[in-house]
């Protein structure tokens, strides 16, 4: 009876790992899946001359160097705004603010910036940054919509950081005369760059691969030459994607697929540099 | 120098204060731009035209409950997908894997929430909705239920992320009480790991909801754009249209001002507070988990 | 001898509830070893930590009282706390080298002080190894990171840093408590050094070395100052009752 009862017991649990394992093996082949099919697909698409071409021919012909470059000065654009911003806000999070309601009140806000759906950041973009301080289309209402978007991402994640570097350095730095500043600037944030730049890093990853919140306040359907100022509205990557594949008709399949992978190879390696600092600094520290 | 490094410093934290304070002053601002655009409507269009089931903006019929059961009807099937697939990975990857599978796994299931989700549409419209309309016979592929697969596909790294922090979470101690117990690993799993670590999973399921209310490039290009009401279950195999996919589908061709951008920001309004709504208790349950662990623990 | 600082009736709460100190009046000398022992939460550390308002860090609920350093009392608002952690240095119980070379460590006040002169931070760095008893140890790699030093060696160069400041009071709070007998007679030793120059005010790990070191000694017990005396005498012929117990192994 015993013997039966473990063995039963086993069992089940042979059964129910095999189910869970299977679970996650179906949540994550699809991704491997998904990366593998659109670099073997879009591979034969690529060549010079798409890289650094002007589409024609209403886009069905050419290359895709606006939207390359567009979503570049987009991404560098939205760092100019949120890197400083979101840094700065998590210093303050980690070595300033106090347990108090108006800290709360800040965490309760980041954790709803970091829920609002995209689009809706893009209605705020137009009524803000579009229509009542009048940059109209561009580059910069842009640029300013996906910081605010991205800020969540960089402020938690820099936290993190900062929170992660050990108490006694500050305690030791302030014991030496350092002011409050001189101790975050010289050792603090020294230390916790690694895990900072992993977060803006994969903010800046997101940003540069959203649609909704630059269709309204940036993104142009075709450009014959690349933006000149950050007044000016600008094509990208993703909303080019978005754009052939459902806009325009009889779109050849390869310049589809050839606009998926750099969109994708453009944001795949934006994680890859973020996972290779992250596992790197954690193999140095010696705290 | 002394005056000039008091000054400099005071400078610095009124500054870094100002950024802290800054994250309050977005969230009001944004939904002060979406109150200030969006509750025209409400003088614009009466209320018993606005909860009607027709949606057709030309002749000025803004019925938004299509909408509202459309994008429903989707996040109801994604987080049908998301919330068992995703609990089943979070577990896996923190009470099962080996090691070097978990450094594997964990940055992957970080991919998958970087993926683009247009590039997510792109696949939908090419692969998956030519197929399903073949393998389910449909008359078309861009239905609810191709939104839902790939809306769950976008949730899962949400409820994965934060499922896993919540199990990770659980002390060790109550795991190793267990098993002395003469628990197997799969019944500790079951009877205590997961209900110690339930609010924490509970937050990832809202927050896995919350994601897939408010994704719009996916399922603008899948669902099919038909603003019908969704109420049975064959909806689900037939296109509908949701709420983001409206704003993001017509924002661009109305003029300013009209009772369309009207009605399209009051439909971004109502966005808003349905994610301030799943955000809020969210964290509120999270933290009120971590008072309840600050207890235990000290 | 003169006293360098003197606390007038300082009491002091955290907000958490712990550690407390209730009414210390007390002067201490210049030139000499101070220490203070006495059973762990008595309030040795809050004193210290008073003493370069390195307690501003930490959450206090309330506070009174004065301590005055050359007749000025730095729990005025208006003294230059800077200025201050400067003139009274510290060292922790566990070595903490910051996450850079041995030679930054030394120069690191130094040069928040202002110091650009390389000619005057090599001097310092010199001066202040050898104060502390580790220059033979280290002056060949001055440059690799501090972390990379032995435990005893690390809390030499801890030492050390403080000295380069050129403080004029020392507080060292168990400063030995993790290390080798071998590297604490080395601390111990540096001590004797060291009073000449500075004023040094020790929380000891052990009534050893309390024993050994106190010039004078007080005796703290649940955040009050219970006995205060020459150390001599404190460690053969204690007044008190309780110090006697404490002093016999008889609590704590």
């Amino acid at each position: 009876m015993m013997r039966l009862f473990a063995r039963n017991r086993h069992t089940v649990q042979r059964l129910g790992f095999s189910l869970i394992t299977l679970m996650a093996v179906v949540t994550v082949l699809p991704i491997v899946g998904t990366i593998i099919f659109i670099l073997l697909k879009g591979g034969s698409a690529i060549s010079f001359e798409f890289l650094s071409g002007f589409p024609h021919n209403g886009m069905r012909a050419g290359g895709i160097l606006p939207a390359i470059i567009g979503t570049l000065y987009l991404t560098i654009g939205t760092a100019v705004f949120s890197v400083p911003l979101g840094i700065a806000a998590a210093i303050y999070l980690a070595e300033y603010a106090k347990d108090n309601q108006v800290t709360r009140l800040i965490r309760l806000a980041i954790i709803n910036l970091a829920g609002i759906p995209s689009v809706v950041y893009g209605l705020f973009g137009l009524g803000l940054f579009v229509l009542f301080l009048q940059f109209g289309t561009s580059i910069l209402a842009a640029s300013l919509t996906l910081s605010i978007m991205t800020l969540p991402v960089i402020i938690s994640t820099a936290e993190e950081a900062l929170r992660s570097v050990p108490q006694a350095f500050r305690t030791v730095s302030i014991s030496l005369g350092a002011t409050r500043w001189q101790t975050i600037r010289r050792i603090v944030l020294k230390e916790a760059l690694p895990g900072i730049l992993t977060g803006v890093i994969l903010g800046l990853e997101r940003a540069a691969g959203e649609t909704a919140p630059i269709l309204f306040t940036g993104a142009a359907f075709f450009l014959p030459r690349l933006p000149q100022s950050p007044f000016d509205a600008t094509m990208a990557l993703p909303y080019h994607l978005f754009v052939i594949s459902t806009q325009v008709p009889e779109m050849p399949i390869q310049i589809q697929y050839g606009t998926a992978l750099v969109l994708l190879v453009f944001v795949l390696s934006m994680n890859m540099i973020a996972t290779v600092i992250r596992s790197r600094a954690r193999a140095k520290r010696q705290w | 120098m002394k005056n000039n490094l008091t000054f400099r410093e005071f400078l610095i934290t009124r500054l870094i204060q100002a950024a802290g304070y800054s994250a309050i002053v977005f969230v009001a601002l944004i939904f002060f731009f979406l109150l200030r655009e969006g509750l025209p409507t409400l003088a614009e269009v009466d209320g018993s035209s606005l909860l009607n089931i027709r949606w057709y903006p030309i002749e000025g019929f803004f019925g938004i409950l299509p909408l509202i059961t459309g994008s429903l009807i989707v996040t109801l099937g994604a987080a049908l997908i998301a919330v068992p697939f995703g609990i089943g990975t979070a577990v896996y990857i923190s009470e099962i894997a080996p090691r070097w599978m978990r450094e594997i796994l964990k940055p992957l299931v970080e991919l998958l929430g970087g993926l683009p989700s247009v590039v997510l549409g792109f696949l939908g419209i090419l692969v998956l909705s030519p197929y399903l309309r073949v393998f389910l016979d449909l008359p078309t592929g861009l239905t609810a239920f191709t939104g839902s697969l790939l809306l769950g596909g976008i949730a899962v790294p949400t409820v994965v992320s934060v499922a896993e922090d919540a199990l990770d979470a659980v002390p060790r101690a109550y795991r190793e009480g267990a098993w002395a117990l003469g628990a197997t690993q799969w019944q500790t799993i079951w009877r205590v790991t997961l209900p110690a670590a339930r609010s924490g999973v509970l937050t990832a399921v809202m927050l896995g909801v919350g994601r897939a209310i408010g994704e719009t490039m996916t399922v603008m290009m899948v669902t099919g754009n038909a603003p019908v009401l969704a109420v049975k279950l064959s909806s689900l195999f037939s296109p509908v249209r949701t709420m983001t996919a409206t704003i993001a589908a017509e924002m661009g061709e109305v003029a300013n001002g009209s009772t369309h951008y009207h009605v399209l920001f009051f439909i971004g309004m109502v966005l808003f507070i349905i994610s301030l709504i799943v955000n809020i208790i969210a964290s509120s349950v999270v933290f009120r988990a971590k008072k309840r662990a600050e207890r235990i623990l000290s | 001898m003169t006293n360098k600082i003197t606390i007038e009736s300082l009491s002091l709460q955290y907000s958490d509830g712990t550690e407390s100190l209730r009414g210390i009046s007390m002067g201490i000398r210049q030139n000499a070893v101070t220490v203070l022992f006495g059973p762990a939460g008595g309030g040795k550390s809050t004193l210290l930590r008073c003493l370069n308002r390195l307690n501003d860090l930490t959450e206090v609920k309330a506070s009174s009282g004065k301590i005055l350093i050359d007749g000025e009392n730095i729990l005025d608002p208006q003294i230059d706390v800077i200025a201050l952690r400067r003139k009274v240095g510290m060292v922790f119980a566990r070595p903490v080298p910051l996450p850079m070379s041995i030679r930054e460590n030394i120069i690191y006040g130094l040069e928040l002080a202002g110091e650009k002169r390389k000619s005057k931070l090599d001097d310092a760095v010199e001066r202040s190894l050898k104060l502390s008893a580790v220059w033979d140890e280290v002056k060949d790699r001055l440059n690799d990171p501090a972390i990379a030093l032995s435990g005893g060696q690390q809390q030499r160069l801890c030492l050390a840093r403080v000295i380069a400041l050129q403080p004029e009071v020392i507080l060292m709070d168990e400063p030995t408590s993790g290390l080798d007998p071998i590297s604490t007679g080395k601390v111990e030793a540096a001590l004797l050094e060291l009073k000449k120059e500075y004023t040094v005010i020790l929380v000891p790990h052990s009534i050893q070395q309390a024993a050994r070191t106190a010039d004078h000694a007080a005796f703290f017990l649940q955040g009050e100052l219970i006995e205060y005396d020459d150390g001599k005498k404190m460690f053969t012929t204690p007044k008190q009752k309780k110090t006697e117990d404490y002093i016999m192994g008889r609590f704590g």
